[in-house]
């Protein structure tokens, strides 16, 4: 497709002027019936130009069609999409949501598991060291002390199978990241999609402008009204995150906000 | 616990709410996984009176038919977004002083003083600290009580 992105419209242009040179020769030498044979044929000329660009960008749009593997019924109004690579890339996204939700949700179940295991642990082995003082310190009787040896014994006993749970759950919150390199994989692939449908596209704008020049049509002025509150409306809308930070009408983290909040009377 | 602030940097309308650690929240967020997170934070600062809805269709009429003290909301919510939540909240006579928490990746000026105009309580951009939301919460909290 690239190899057709030479303006074709010049050499056609070239042409109408070599003409229109002849026909305004053949009209002072008043050579009427020459003059109108090179009307029709300029008249000719144009018509299988225009012809041809909107030949062009209707073949420009099938190729677009068929490399986008659109499968769509389009009998029906409006016509029926049944799967297409836009289909696909939003499948795949949805898979992307799905993975990471499970992930986050599998990593809080572990989190949820460890986090009583280590705060038992932690508070038995603080009281056992108060009471591990007052040992050291001579201040326990022998039924005392029987009791703290009983303790201790058990106190080792859930540290060893408390550890080994507090493992496992560390390790099944590591695996779980490798939900990185899997939505990563599915993401690079519908960015890849995302790249060839704008180049497509602007592909075929070129060739519809092409079509426009010649026949005189030309692009719909956009209201600059319309464009200001289009700008408006963009500046409150919901973006999720921002991925660009350094953009200026944007905060950069909390900190900014408090400011910004605090400098409006909050 | 925090300093009382002066008489004039109390919002009008929130006055009535005190901190309580019972108090019925509820959190609104279109995601399971940040509506679990903000739930298991609010319940390590002592807060396990929560309740949730994925969007403001959903929280509205349980906002209105239940007793909740505090909104905690996302803004970028399929439905109903947390902003027009927030402000049908205003609009309500009876959860007009609600006091309400933006948790939200909306990080634009615009946007920040959108709410603050529509009458947010506290404003905390994701991704965000347990440090950052205990802070916003005990503010409002102190200003309210």
């Amino acid at each position: 497709m690239a190899s057709e992105i030479v303006d074709p419209n010049s050499i056609f242009l070239a042409e109408l002027k070599e003409c229109a040179k002849l026909l305004a020769d053949k009209l002072h030498g008043n050579e009427f019936d020459e003059a109108s044979v090179l009307i029709q044929s300029m008249t000719q000329a144009r018509d299988r130009h225009i012809f041809q660009t909107v030949g062009k960008l209707t073949r420009g749009l099938h190729n677009a069609i068929v490399n986008f593997h659109v499968d769509a019924d389009l009998t029906k109004r409006p016509p029926q999409i049944a799967d297409s690579d836009i289909h696909d890339a939003s499948n795949r996204l949805g898979y992307v949501i799905e993975l990471t939700q499970k992930a986050a949700e599998k990593t809080m179940d572990m989190v949820d598991e460890a986090a009583p295991i280590a705060a038992n642990l932690g508070q038995e082995a603080s009281l056992l060291r108060a009471d591990w003082a007052r040992l050291k310190r001579r201040e326990m009787t022998a039924a005392e002390f029987r009791e703290l040896y009983e303790r201790m014994d058990g106190f080792l006993g859930q540290m060893e199978i408390g550890t080994e749970r507090l493992n496992k759950s560390l390790q099944d919150i590591l695996l779980e990241q490798g939900f990185q390199d899997l939505t990563g994989q599915v993401l690079k692939r519908v960015m890849g999609l995302i790249s060839e449908v704008e180049k497509d596209l602007v592909h075929l704008v070129l060739m519809a402008s092409q079509v426009e020049e010649i026949t005189g049509l030309s692009e719909p002025v956009t209201d600059e009204k319309e464009l200001e509150e289009l700008i408006e409306k963009r500046k409150h809308e919901a973006e999720g995150p921002q991925i660009n930070k350094a953009r200026d009408n944007v905060v950069s983290g909390q900190d900014e906000v408090d400011d910004l909040l605090s400098s409006l009377g909050f | 616990m925090l300093a009382r602030l002066t008489v004039n940097e109390i919002p009008v309308g929130v006055m009535e709410v005190a901190l309580d650690k019972n108090m019925k929240i509820l959190i609104v967020d279109d995601f399971s996984t940040m509506r679990r997170i903000i739930k298991n934070l609010l319940r390590d600062l002592g807060f396990s009176n929560t309740h949730e809805a994925d969007d403001g269709m959903t929280a509205l009429p349980m906002l209105k038919s239940g007793d909740f003290q505090f909104l905690v909301t996302d803004w970028n919510m399929p439905g109903m977004t947390g902003i027009d939540l927030l402000r049908a909240v205003r609009a309500d006579g009876k959860l007009a002083t609600l006091p309400v928490l933006m948790v939200t990746a909306e990080a634009k000026r615009d946007q920040i003083i959108e709410a603050a105009q529509a009458g947010v309580n506290g404003y905390v951009v994701k991704p965000f600290t347990a440090q950052a939301l205990k802070e916003k919460i005990e503010k409002i909290f102190d200003r309210v009580g």
